[in-house]
């Protein structure tokens, strides 16, 4: 579905990603593991077209998107819900959804999704008139979420969603991106720093390090690894 | 039937000062105050998504008048459907040089240090003022009386018609203008670009066209303020624009930059204070209130009236 090939970034004189690149299949959940620094927002950023590749092919349902602008990559079905969630803080939580579907007219179709969205995370529909900057880190992950599942992606990337999130909270998270991936057929890449939590739901995992890929494998595997063990699930 | 001059020197009697006195006053501080939060807008609208003034702003209220000059010739004067065809094409035209100065000017510029726009937004003043001067003339011309005016008196009070106009148009604009932010889709991207540009992109939408919309709006809305301001003060010239252009600037300061409600406060309350300053014994200081307004605010208040500093969860 996603192919990244050979995909060098840049920010300014200092290179963050060099020559990355990996498959993702449709309908899996594929994860990006990797520490601070080590390339993974940049990455997402690349791919949903926020940040422009020095060189190399971000390719999507057999489409090259690389220099696509970012509003027209999401127009294709590839939504990416960032680094720090990034919801409209002074719209109420209704404003933020109805951005999420800024792409689509027919309005059957946005209260279907509304509906989806509320039946995923009810807590966004008791809470609809808050201003979406009053809610907690959870809450925001769940809007950010929500919002981008209200344009009918085809392909969802997350960026850290346990970042900054109460621990009963994160799991909920979890289990959430699984069902969405479950029962709706989306495709998921997911970026963590929590590498047990990450190759626990994904089905492929791939671990980026200083800007290139170091490991990659199905994530039961990866899990026993003694190496990836000792560097990033705790010993 | 009294003429506005008349009304404010003659010997108020005692039975209607200062009341009287003081009401004129506040409604001509009102009827300016209006024009201001007009050109205001602009100014917090365009910085609310691209976080710089457009110093050039004020020029394109200038065009706004002279456009209306132009325009004016082409209607029987005194009427309402002429005043108001004049309006719109003001508007229309000035819409269309905003999102022209945008594309050409600042567009390129997107992403560099606010320095650079800043002085480029001089650059298009002043390329917006000595255009002005070649095209037009530097000799003042007198604005056409494109509406119909009387003076209607209450006692020692007068109201004039333009005063309502220019308090009944404003309104409605500002009215208009509050629909269309909190109401309609583009409006609601305005507001999302306005808070995170990066994640509007990333729900789809074209934040250029959203910026080329909101100079277009904020550049209509400072039209009608030339038009406006024209009908009042009917000597227009190309550099008319400096002084209402800086009051304005310090009128979306006064409310909160980059908050509406903010501008249309901050601008009637500058332009009753000016009114106000004007009508007593320090009437020298009328320009230099604005001033000290900013000076004060900044110092004490930076934020603005309506401002807050917003503390993002992140
Ligand atoms: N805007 C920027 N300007 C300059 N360098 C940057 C910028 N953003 C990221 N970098 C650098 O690029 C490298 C990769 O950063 P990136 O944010 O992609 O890492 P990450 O894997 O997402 O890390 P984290 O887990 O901490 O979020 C880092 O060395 C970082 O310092
Ligand atoms: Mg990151």
């Amino acid at each position: 579905m996603l192919s990244v090939t050979d995909l060098e970034v840049c920010y300014g004189s200092i290179s963050a990603l060099r020559g990355v690149s990996f498959t993702i299949p449709q309908g899996s959940i594929v994860t990006l593991i990797g520490g601070n620094g080590a390339g993974k927002t940049t990455t997402l950023r690349t791919i949903s077209g926020l940040l422009r590749a020095k060189s190399g092919t971000v390719n999507f349902l057999g489409e090259d998107i690389t220099s696509l602008p970012a509003h027209k990559i999401v127009a294709r079905g590839l939504s990416h819900v960032p680094e720090g969630r990034m919801v409209f803080s002074n719209l109420t939580v209704g404003e933020n959804l109805s951005m999420g579907a800024y792409l689509l007219s027919d309005k059957a179709v946005i209260a279907k999704n509304r509906d989806y969205v509320f039946s995923i995370f009810p807590r966004m529909k008791e809470r609809l008139k808050q201003t979406a900057g009053t809610l907690s880190g959870g809450e925001q992950q769940m809007l950010a979420i929500g919002r981008a599942l209200m344009g009918n992606p085809k392909f969802l990337m997350l960026d850290e969603p346990s970042l900054g999130i109460a621990p009963r909270l994160i799991s909920t998270i979890f289990e959430k991106i699984v069902e969405i991936n479950r029962t709706h057929g989306i495709t998921i890449l997911l970026v963590e720093q929590n590498a047990n939590l990450a190759l626990e739901v994904s089905q492929h995992a791939y671990v980026l390090e200083t800007g290139a890929i170091v490991m990659s494998g199905e994530s039961k595997k990866l899990r026993a690894d003694p190496q990836l063990k000792a560097t990033y699930l705790g010993g | 039937m009294t003429t506005q001059s008349e009304s404010l020197n003659s010997q108020p009697s005692t039975l209607n000062f200062p009341l009287s006195e003081f009401l004129q006053q506040l409604l001509n501080g009102l009827s300016l105050g209006a024009i201001y939060a007009l050109i205001a807008l602009g100014y917090t609208m365009v910085y609310g998504v691209l976080r710089f003034i457009n110093f050039a702003h004020s020029d394109v209220f200038m065009v706004g008048s002279f456009i209306g000059y132009y325009a004016g010739k082409h209607v029987p004067e005194r009427t309402y459907w002429g005043g108001l065809l004049v309006l719109v094409v003001a508007m229309l035209g000035c819409a269309l040089l905003g999102m022209l100065i945008e594309r050409l000017c600042y567009r390129r510029l997107r992403g560099s240090a606010t320095l650079n726009v800043l002085i480029t937004a001089i650059g298009v003043s002043l390329l917006l003022e000595y255009s002005g001067q070649v095209f037009f003339g530097a000799t003042p011309r007198t604005f056409p009386d494109i509406f119909p005016s009387t003076n209607f008196a209450f006692g020692s009070l007068v109201i004039s018609s333009n005063q309502i106009l220019v308090i009944v148009v404003a309104t409605l604009l500002m009215v208009a203008l509050q629909l269309i932010v909190y109401r309609t889709k583009i409006g609601t991207a305005m507001r999302a670009v306005s808070l995170n540009p990066k994640a509007a992109q990333l729900v789809g939408v074209n934040n250029d066209i959203v910026i080329s919309f909101t100079f277009g709006l904020g550049s209509a809305l400072a039209a009608a303020g030339g038009i406006l301001y024209a009908i009042n003060y009917p000597s227009i010239d190309p550099l008319m624009g400096v002084m209402p252009g800086l009051k304005a600037f310090v009128a979306a300061v006064l409310g909160g930059i980059g908050n509406i409600p903010g501008a249309a406060l901050g601008g009637l309350l500058l332009g009753t204070v000016e009114t106000f300053v004007n009508g007593s014994q320090w009437s020298t200081y009328k320009d230099a209130i604005a001033f000290a307004i900013l000076i004060g605010i900044l110092l004490f208040r930076p934020a603005g009236l309506l401002g807050k500093f917003t503390v993002e969860k992140v």
